[in-house]
Formats: C-alpha cells, sequence, structure tokens
C-alpha cells in the first residue's frame, strides 16, 4: 500500500479556488519544449547516419495538432531559424519548411475541424515524409548528395516516434497548465 | 462546434488585424526563408559566424551531457560486467580492433618507409595533435552528417584540421567556433579522402555515402584487386590529411572499388584529437618558396621524386 502523499502535493495540480495557471509558463513551454528538440543535435547521441526523427518538428506539428492557435501562425519561422543554427542544414531551410507546415496545418485545422488521433498520425506522417524529402533535397543542393533511399529508416523512426511526441506534447501542456500563481 | 468558414476571430477590430497581420508575418517569415536559402545553398559557409556562436551557446551543456554519456556508459558496462563479465569482452575486443588498426597502419608505415627510403628525401614528422577533446553531438536528424568536438579557436582548432580517434579518422574541422568546432565526418556525402589500400598502395578515393559507409573508388581501371577486409588507409594526396591513418575497412565489393565501413563509429567515440595542418607542417620545413607552390611537396609524399631535398635530415617514416 502506497504511502499517503503530502497534502501539498496531492493538491498540486488540481484546480482550487484561487489559484490560476502562470502565463510565463503557460505561454512559454510550447516554444521552449520545441526549441529544446531543435537542440537535439547537442545531445550525447552521435550518429554516422541520419537516424533520430527531427524531434523540434515533430513537436511543432503535435502542439499545432493538440492545441490549434496555441502558436501563432508565424510561429514557424523564428522556430524553424533556432532550428536551422544547429541541425546541419543550410540555414533557411527550416525557416522554410516550418513556415509552410505552419500555415498548412492552419488550413487543415479550419477545412477539418473533426480530427481523431488516427487522423492527426496520418496527416503527422504525411507532413514528417514530405519535410525530411524536402530537407533532404536542400542539403543536397547545398552540397550533399544523398540517395532519397538513405531516409527509409529515419522516416520509419519518425513517423513511429510521433504518438510519442504528441504524448509529450500532453504531458507538457498539463504542466504548462499547473494552477500555480494565486490570485 | 466547426470553425467558421471566414476565420473572422468576431467583431473585435483589433482580434481581427491581430489575426491578419499573423498571416502577413507568416508569409513575410516564408519569403525571408527562402532568401536565406538561397545565400546559405550558393556559400556553404554563410552564416558560419552565426552557427559557430550559437554552438558556442549551447556547448557548455552539451559538455556536461558528454560527460554523462560517457559516465553511463561505463556504469552500464560495469553494472553488465558484474553479471556477465560482458565489459570485459567488450574491451578486449576493443583492444582487438585497435591492434588490429595498428597492425594496418605498421604495414602501411613499412611499405611507406621503403618508398621513402628509395626516395631518400622525404620523411614525416611525428605531430603532436592540436588538442585532444569530447565528441559532444551530432546532427542525427538532418542527410548531412556534421559532429560537434568540445574544442574551438581558443584551443587551436582551425578549419581543415584532421580529427581522429584511436581507431582511425573521423573527419575534419569545416567551422570553429570559440570553444566548439563543427567537423565533416568522413561519411557525409561531401567528403571525399584521398587513399590508399594499406598492403600496397593502390590509389583511390572514400566518398562518404551518407548511411554510415563510404565507397572506395579506385584511381586504376580493369580489375578490381579489392578484397573484403582490406584496410584503406589515407594516402595523403591534397595534403590535408596526414599519409598511413586508417580510415576504412572494406566490406563489400561493387564494380569500380567497393563500399567499406569506417573504423572509427564516432557513436562508440569519447574523445577524439585534432590534428595539425599537413600542409602548414610541410610548409613550415620547406625551404622558402610561393606559397602556392609549396602545397606541392606535401603532395610528392607517394609519387614524384622529391625536389631538392629539403627535409633529408630527418629520418623517415618516423612516426
Amino acid at each position: 500500500m502506497a504511502p499517503p502523499l503530502p497534502s501539498a502535493l496531492r493538491q498540486f495540480g488540481k484546480p482550487r479556488i484561487n489559484r490560476t495557471a502562470s502565463p510565463v509558463l503557460a505561454l512559454a513551454t510550447p516554444w521552449l519544449l520545441v526549441m529544446l528538440g531543435s537542440l537535439s543535435p547537442t545531445w550525447p547521441v552521435i550518429a554516422s547516419a541520419p537516424l533520430l526523427p527531427p524531434i523540434g518538428f515533430l513537436l511543432l506539428v503535435g502542439w499545432q495538432q493538440l492545441r490549434p492557435g496555441l502558436f501563432p501562425v508565424w510561429a514557424g519561422w523564428p522556430l524553424g531559424l533556432f532550428d536551422d543554427l544547429f541541425s546541419g542544414q543550410p540555414i533557411g531551410s527550416a525557416v522554410v519548411l516550418w513556415s509552410v507546415t505552419m500555415l498548412m496545418l492552419d488550413f487543415i485545422e479550419h477545412r477539418f475541424p473533426w480530427r481523431g488521433f488516427l487522423s492527426n498520425w496520418v496527416v503527422a506522417g504525411a507532413f514528417i515524409a514530405g519535410y525530411l524529402l524536402l530537407a533532404l533535397q536542400i542539403a543536397n543542393l547545398a552540397g550533399g548528395a544523398n540517395s532519397p533511399l538513405v531516409l527509409l529508416p529515419q522516416l520509419a523512426v519518425a513517423v513511429l516516434a510521433y504518438p510519442v511526441a504528441a504524448k509529450l506534447v500532453g504531458l507538457a501542456d498539463r504542466f504548462r497548465l499547473i494552477p500555480i500563481r494565486t490570485v | 462546434m466547426a470553425a467558421p468558414s471566414n476565420r473572422r476571430p468576431g467583431y473585435s477590430r483589433r482580434a481581427q488585424y491581430g489575426n491578419f497581420f499573423g498571416y502577413i508575418a507568416a508569409v513575410i517569415g516564408l519569403v525571408v526563408g527562402v532568401l536565406l536559402l538561397i545565400v546559405s545553398t550558393g556559400n556553404a559557409s554563410a552564416f558560419g559566424g552565426l552557427r559557430s556562436a550559437a554552438l558556442d551557446g549551447a556547448a557548455p551543456a552539451a559538455k556536461a551531457a558528454a560527460g554523462a554519456r560517457t559516465g553511463s556508459q561505463t556504469l552500464w558496462s560495469a553494472l553488465s560486467g558484474y553479471f556477465t563479465s560482458g565489459a570485459r569482452v567488450a574491451r578486449l575486443e576493443r583492444e582487438v580492433a585497435e591492434a588490429r588498426v595498428k597492425l594496418a597502419e605498421q604495414a602501411a608505415l613499412t611499405e611507406e618507409n621503403s618508398r621513402l627510403k628509395a626516395l631518400l628525401a622525404l620523411s614525416q614528422n611525428n605531430q603532436r595533435p592540436v588538442v585532444v577533446t569530447r565528441l559532444i553531438g551530432s546532427t542525427s536528424s538532418s542527410s548531412r552528417r556534421y559532429a560537434i568536438i568540445g574544442a574551438g579557436t581558443t584551443q587551436g582548432v582551425l578549419p581543415g584540421m584532421a580529427v581522429r580517434s584511436p581507431l582511425g579518422l573521423v573527419g575534419r574541422v569545416i567551422e570553429a567556433g570559440h570553444s566548439s568546432a563543427r567537423i565533416l565526418l568522413v561519411t557525409d556525402t561531401a567528403s571525399s579522402i584521398p587513399v590508399r589500400r594499406a598492403s600496397d598502395g593502390i590509389q583511390g578515393y572514400a566518398n562518404g555515402l551518407g548511411n554510415g559507409t563510404v565507397q572506395i573508388r579506385l584511381s586504376t581501371t580493369g580489375v578490381n584487386p579489392l578484397k573484403r577486409g582490406d584496410a584503406i588507409v589515407t594516402s595523403g594526396s591534397g595534403g590535408i590529411y596526414r599519409p598511413g591513418e586508417a580510415v576504412a575497412v572494406v566490406t563489400t565489393l561493387t564494380n569500380d572499388g567497393a563500399i567499406a565501413r569506417p573504423l572509427s563509429d564516432p557513436g562508440q567515440t569519447e574523445f577524439v584529437a585534432v590534428e595539425a595542418l599537413f600542409d602548414e607542417a610541410a610548409l613550415a620545413d620547406a625551404p622558402p618558396m610561393s606559397a602556392s607552390a609549396a602545397p606541392v611537396t606535401a603532395r610528392t609524399t607517394t609519387a614524384r621524386p622529391a625536389s631538392p631535398a629539403p627535409r633529408g635530415a630527418r629520418a623517415p617514416g618516423q612516426k
């Protein structure tokens, strides 16, 4: 039998009468989480082949599908610029691709308002595939010479990782709305 | 509730303008991104300073994480060794792999030595590495293969320097920040390294394939002389890489060469050594001559009979 939690801890995430979410936390968490995902090249994983999913991109799509409208529609370019600084792609690649992604996801949100998790996954998978392929083409323009076949394992990993990213976004969404500010 | 067909957020004029300017900003961002892309694909080193500054900013945390990586590896191997002695086997296997590489390098050196004795003019001085540092990260999701090391210009790292691990060549520095540098791994598709077979010196190039292997293209035509298991070492042509450094082992043969697996898997490499520019070493030793002519002497390690024998004083093949 689990020992009872201290009452302060038990009350932590629950809505209370005179508590509300901190606006700083509520607004900054999505941006910080995506930027943290963009920093994945500095994580201690050294890969001699592209294998890890584009984590920042997965988190961006995850946020946009879980909380449409939380990111402004122009959020693609600042976040993409940050991603470009670390990803190894030529600068501007994610600025363009992430901006297009935000605009297209915004369109899909307005065109198909009722979606389930499966349809979200299918849409996200299509976006991931398009993103990886176009990013490869851009990297090839800037001096690489990869064949698109190199992408197949990464694409599989990325599509399978999308539910995990969506779950992570859900956790972060709960974290961001913890009522800690006294009103 | 379904979203309204027009995107009007309500009667608030402020909200309507906010919505409208949001789309304007998104489209402007897109256009600026296209312009950035045109600049940066035309000139690969554009925005290099920006990237290096960002890397320098992220480097302290990355270095700490890299320390944790090696720490957790040893912790894991200690745990697994406690139960299965797997760590000991892993260590012995690594030692054997290193010894095998050393053997290949020795064979290459012996072969080179005999050739140099014939020439009696060129020597290879044993350079100390500029700095020994950690590999702290790599572009794990982009199709380009870059890695990040935890040393920069303050430690003397300059673009063009070769980076190697105890097992063999890792890549070369292409951008150096203050305390971090970006290196082009040998498996990147833009990487092309002049190599030769360790046993007999057949010349060729090792081009990265982007999927963790390199393609060996031979300079000779005719019957493909390569065999599985052949060790490939740098030939020193071009003056970027010092001759005789282990690069890869042939795994499968193709029509005009082979696919080879790099010996130094960067994922299992903890520390790497950054080596001084091979060219500069040659320049420092060479007699005064025009800067454009000097690299040619560095290239003569393999082929041409040495011109005026500038460095005859040092014993050949000292490495």
